[in-house]
């Protein structure tokens, strides 16, 4: 089981972090007309990287433990700075937001890709075709 | 208020506040030549204030979809024209038209179908990307 799902870990890490993003991106193009709404954004190669060097994270077995900070499921979110700040101090500008939203859905699309392949590929091993 | 659990409330809830949008440009196009008998009678524009609606765990998930707070009335100056012939007229003949600014409504109601046709586009890809996730491995 163990070496399947290392098979798997970095497509299915990516492919966490690319729904992740696609949400935020979603967030973002729907307050476009939203007056002092700041766009947020995250670093998807710094996430990744975080995902797979940290191990599982900290179990908590009490209620009064206390999370901890800064696992792998913390996503260090950032605010976007605006190439044309705009009056009403809203920071989405609708075409970047388009555009990384396309790179991340086509990006999306190559990692369910790699999954499928991987997957097929293990099941023909199984099966011995 | 409702949570904003996935990214179907974020487009649903952006697209309706779009929707009032829409409603209200259409309501003053609609009233663009009313006529009051005076200033305060005379229709104004309105106008929804939008707000970002966030998800209780905001810092986490980076969800946030846009309601609409309230809607105004755009305090602007009625035309004022003499016509004392007009049934409307007041005591010195004078009617007052409705402050709708056609051009501008005009423009507002493509920006607002605008960003109507961008978050549905958000939710159908989204869609298709769910579909093709779930048929993983087949």
């Amino acid at each position: 089981m163990d070496s399947i799902s290392t098979s798997l870990n970095v497509h299915a890490q990516a492919l966490g972090l690319r729904n992740k993003r696609n949400e935020i991106l979603a967030s973002n193009i729907a307050n476009a007309a939203t007056p002092h709404f700041k766009a947020r954004d995250f670093n998807f190669a710094q996430e990744l990287d975080k995902r797979m060097v940290s191990g599982d994270p900290l179990r908590t077995t009490n209620a009064r433990h206390i999370p901890q900070a800064g696992g792998p499921d913390a996503t260090d979110l950032k605010f976007r700075v605006p190439t044309e700040p705009s009056l009403d101090g809203n920071t989405v500008e609708l075409a970047v937001e388009q555009v990384q939203f396309s790179e991340n859905v086509i990006r999306y699309q190559t990692s369910l890709g790699f999954l499928n392949r991987r997957i097929s590929g293990l099941e023909s091993a199984i099966k011995g075709e | 208020m409702d949570k904003v659990n996935s990214v179907f409330d974020v487009a649903s809830r952006a697209m309706s506040a779009q929707m009032t949008r829409l409603n209200t440009i259409a309501s003053n196009l609609a009233n663009a030549n009313t006529v009051a008998s005076s200033r305060e009678e005379a229709y104004k524009a309105l106008r929804p204030v939008f707000a970002a609606q966030f998800s209780e765990k905001v810092n986490k998930s980076g969800l946030a979809t846009v309601g609409i707070e309230d809607i105004v009335a755009l305090d602007r100056e009625p035309g004022k024209t003499f016509a004392p012939d007009h049934p409307k007229a007041d005591e010195q003949g004078y009617i007052y038209r409705a402050a709708v600014d056609t051009d501008e409504e005009m423009v507002e109601m493509l920006e607002a179908s605008r960003h109507y046709q961008n978050n549905l586009e958000v939710l159908s890809t989204l869609r298709t990307l769910m579909m093709r996730t779930i048929s993983m491995g087949r």
